[in-house]
């Protein structure tokens, strides 16, 4: 438990060093690239390329977090029960559709831009969420629930008492699959007109600078691997009784 | 007082509970038996609403229950079920805490109803109270359940096969202390089993159901003395009817008068079922034993006549 | 009275979408966009009786969902999802005789909402008539069979995607066999190494202490990350070994990074199908005097097979996926076609490089849940 504690804390570290300390590498890629004319991305900050990024995937992912727990709850209610089936069917068949391939239909469907990717960037996160929403919600088991009524809890009290603090750690781990892959196909955004930390990346990539790819490559890693560990400790915090 | 009046309670085809009328009286403990299937949780649960029956009226003291609104009614009675279903995410002290907190009672007031309820179900308090369910053994898990069900003080204490799951010696130890607590707080029990002994060690009054009707209700010897049909000679048990006939009947009720003289030995208590004097007669090598009464006076002297007479 | 409420919902959605959004937009070229046409203007007999199965399905919500009306449900979803199509291709025909050939005809919002409203309510038909899985796949072969059936018969060839498919036939077809190739020499590596690794997971658990943690955190690594990352170090290799054939960017940083993505699937997978293995199981092989090796082919394979198959299930159509960012690195492929469509603002050549991506992957994920469904009905 320390252990994860610890290297979450170290990574965070290293992020805030890279994104931060990336101008005094400078003199490093000058004499790795001695070839390149400028190998040191300077279109944007690293800072504000991360702001950018994380303002897309957080808008992207509160949004689905939202939208997919309460369709989560709602299909499995008794009045929502008949949508179950559906909604879980898309979930499944529509994260079979790999990210980047949403994210470029986003184009010829609403434009280039932040919108169109932020839309698409949440109807992609909605899957997983709703997805492990309805699996966590499935596997409170039937005697709690049979316990709780009978104990005289409402229906409300039940959910929020009971229903979604058991359900919390399978939930997260669909918002953390969403967080995941939407700080990946948010770098893929900078080919659909989003500002994000893969826009060095693809400049470099176009541009045959590969100063640049790895010090947007390198960041946005950190970054992936920084979130992937902090929703690791959280998960770990919400389902803390179980390991007493 | 709980009266069921013409309940009855389809699924689909399937009548569960079919015209059942019957009343449970204050402070009984009253057992529901029969097969599976034959609808004794179905009608348990028509008591807190678990269940709505489609015809029929449950009254508790004399209001019909139909017209409260379930979470209330449901807070002012225990429930206990098999599986138990503690709160996984909670300490034992939080679910036995659940209804007290749901009806808003002041913290100081939940914590020593807690810690008494802990130490009425012989569960140490400073060892047990943060202790997470999956941490507890199956018998004090339905200790936890129990003190749970009581905790509010309800009136009435609804109990659906709780100790079924339960190794005997466990469950044996729990029946017992089930009887003390009724004893002590005069809680109305209401209590599902298929085990006719347990029903008998426990019952006050017991219910006979099969397939959804009431075929028998009746105090355990008049049960034993005078089964209604074969399902309840199959329950009772045909071979060891004696037995267990033996079971219900103490000791004091048949002792007679200790004319010429005390037989040796260590004399019984007149509680004692005389399923048990039997087995003390065995073993001690005697046909006759010395009863004394709860000051331990002489009581009188159980022959082994005494036992079969009619 | 509603009988079915999902019926109902996606009825009332799809005639809203007919009346309110565009079916198609008409371009008088690639570049500019387009003037949109509403369903009405497409309406023309005969092909306009396309939609008549729709009929079916506004009346379908407020019948009893027996059997033989969800079934009648599923065939009326299908064939007005197909007919849809066969409408929106014979409109685009219609206008094209009359424009130039630099005129566009595409797809319009409402003509995407009709046909995810139909096919959704073939899939919640499908979900209620309860059908067993291999059934379940059949039925959406035969409905995948009639969704082509325009497409294959020529129906839809003044749309744009086809006419800029008819434009790019032959860098299409390479791109095609490119992807596959990309996935397929992964895979290769990914078995050769994954396999093992997880057998050896499964039974020395400090082998799967140090493996597991580390194929996470590639795992979590963003694709377009990794294959930047594994630039420099390619490039380094390739500079001091020029004879090895390796280039910081094409094939050779694809296959490995989709290599490094696979493995964990894989690996896991394995474990976890030998872990589901039951213990008395093995030991009763063992007792009839089965030695080690006839053990693991004859117990611990059979049982494990549909577990690794659903590990290569999420593998392959994971790298399907990954594949398309490999263009990036210049590995080619579909994704090439989509993002040169992105870089150069050529819509329709979005759309020609990234349907097919999402067509492949739910064909792969589709064959090999088929797979998994047959081998659970076998009796070995």
């Amino acid at each position: 438990m320390r252990g994860g504690g610890l290297r979450l804390v170290f990574a965070a570290l290293a992020l805030a060093a890279l994104v931060l300390g990336m101008p005094l590498l400078k003199p490093l890629f000058a004499t790795l690239y001695p070839a390149l004319e400028r190998p040191f991305y300077e279109g944007d900050s690293f800072l504000a390329l991360t702001a950018d990024h994380l303002a897309l995937v957080g808008v992207s992912s509160l949004a689905a977090v939202l939208a997919g727990v309460v369709a989560g709850i709602l299909v499995t209610r008794p009045a929502g029960a008949e949508f179950r089936g559906v909604v879980e069917a898309v979930a499944t068949m529509g994260q079979t559709f790999p990210p980047v391939a949403v994210l470029a239909l986003a184009v010829p469907a609403m434009g280039f831009g932040p919108v169109p990717a932020l839309i698409a960037l949440t109807l992609y996160a909605l899957l997983p969420v709703v997805e492990n929403t309805v699996a966590g919600l499935e596997g409170v088991p039937d005697a709690v629930l049979e316990s709780a009524r009978g104990l005289g809890m409402r229906p409300a009290e039940i959910l929020w008492r009971v229903e979604l603090p058991l359900a919390a750690p399978v939930i997260l781990a669909g918002v953390r699959t969403a967080v995941v892959i939407n700080v990946g196909t948010a770098a893929i955004a900078s080919t659909v007109g989003v500002k994000t930390l893969g826009l060095p990346i693809i400049i470099g990539l176009n541009g045959a600078n590969q100063a640049y790819v790895i010090q947007g490559a390198a960041v946005v890693a950190a970054l992936a691997l920084v979130l992937d560990l902090g929703f690791e400790r959280l998960t770990a915090a919400l389902s803390r009784w179980r390991r007493v | 007082m709980i009266a069921f009046e013409g309940v009855t309670k389809r699924f689909g085809p399937w009548v569960a509970v079919d015209d059942v009328s019957f009343t449970v009286e204050d402070g009984a403990f009253c057992v529901l038996i029969g097969p599976s299937g034959s609808g004794k949780s179905t009608l348990l649960k028509t008591v807190n609403r678990l269940v709505v029956p489609d015809a029929g009226t449950v009254r508790i003291d004399g209001e019909d229950i139909a017209a409260l609104p379930a979470e209330e009614l449901r807070r002012r009675m225990g429930y206990v079920i098999q599986s138990v279903g503690l709160f996984p995410h909670w300490t034992v002290e939080r679910n036995i805490a659940t209804v007290p907190s749901l009806l808003g009672w002041p913290k100081a007031r939940v914590r020593d109803r807690v810690i008494a309820l802990m130490e009425l179900l012989h569960l140490d308090p400073e060892r047990f109270r943060g202790a997470f369910p999956h941490q507890l053994s199956g018998g004090q898990q339905q200790r936890v359940g129990v003190a749970r069900a009581l905790a509010a003080e309800p009136r009435i204490l609804l109990m659906d096969e709780p100790f079924s799951a339960l190794d005997p010696i466990t469950r044996g130890t729990l029946q017992a202390e089930l009887a003390t607590i009724h004893r002590q707080t005069g809680t109305t029990i209401v209590f599902v089993t298929h085990d006719m002994d347990e029903a008998l060690k426990l019952a006050d009054r017991i219910a006979v159901l099969d397939h959804g009707r009431l075929v028998q209700h009746a105090a355990p010897r008049d049960i034993l003395a005078r089964p209604a049909g074969d399902l309840v000679r199959d329950l009772v048990g045909r071979e060891e009817w004696g037995l267990k006939r033996l079971a219900v009947e103490t000791a004091g009720e048949r002792a007679r008068p200790a004319n010429g003289g005390v037989p040796d030995g260590e004399p019984l208590p007149g509680d004692t079922p005389l399923r048990r004097a039997l087995s003390e007669m065995v073993s001690r090598g005697t046909d006759r034993l010395a009863v004394v009464d709860e000051q331990g006076r002489p009581a009188g002297v159980l022959h082994l006549g005494d036992l079969v007479r009619p | 009275m509603i009988g079915n409420r999902v019926l109902f919902a996606l009825a009332v959605a799809a005639v809203a979408a007919a009346a309110a959004l565009p079916f198609l937009g008409f371009a008088p070229n690639r570049l500019l966009s387009g003037r949109p046409i509403p369903l009405s203007a497409a309406l023309e007999l005969p092909w306009g009786l396309a939609v008549l199965p729709g009929v079916w399905l506004l009346a379908a919500p407020f019948l009893r969902p027996g059997r033989g009306v969800l079934a009648a449900t599923v065939a009326a979803a299908v064939l007005l999802a197909s007919g849809l199509l066969a409408l929106a291709g014979h409109h685009a025909a219609q206008l094209a005789a009359l424009a130039s050939p630099a005129a566009r005809t595409s797809f319009g919002s409402g003509f995407w909402v009709l046909e995810a409203a139909a096919l959704l309510a073939a899939l919640d038909g499908v979900r209620r008539l309860g059908l067993a899985p291999a059934a379940r796949i059949a039925v959406g072969a035969g409905a995948a069979l009639l969704l082509a059936a325009p497409l294959l018969a020529g129906q839809l060839d003044q749309l744009s995607i086809l006419k800029e498919y008819a434009n790019r036939r032959d860098v299409f077809a390479d791109a095609v066999v490119r992807h596959g190739v990309i996935v397929a020499a992964a895979l290769v590596p990914t078995l050769l190494v994954g396999v093992p690794l997880g057998v050896l997971a499964q039974r020395r658990h400090a082998v799967g202490r140090v493996v597991f943690p580390v194929l996470n955190v590639v795992q979590t690594i963003p694709s377009i990350a990794l294959f930047g990352l594994l630039l420099a170090p390619l490039s380094a290799l390739a500079g001091a070994w020029p004879g090895l054939g390796i280039s910081g960017v094409g094939l050779g940083p694809a296959v490995i990074a989709l290599t490094l993505y696979s493995l964990l699937p894989i690996v896991r997978n394995v474990a976890a199908g030998l872990d589901g293995v039951p213990a008395p199981v093995r030991q009763a092989a063992r007792g009839m005097g089965m030695t080690p090796r006839q053990v693991f082919l004859r117990v611990d394979v059979p049982l494990a097979l549909p577990v690794f198959l659903s590990g290569l299930r999420i593998t392959l159509v994971q790298a399907v996926g990954l594949a398309a960012v490999a263009a990036l690195i210049g590995a080619g492929g579909l994704g090439a076609i989509m993002f040169q469509g992105l870089f150069a603002n050529a819509l329709d050549l979005v759309l020609l490089g990234a349907v097919p991506v999402i067509l492949l992957a739910v064909a792969v994920d589709s064959a090999l849940r088929l797979a998994v469904a047959l081998l659970a009905r076998s009796p070995a």
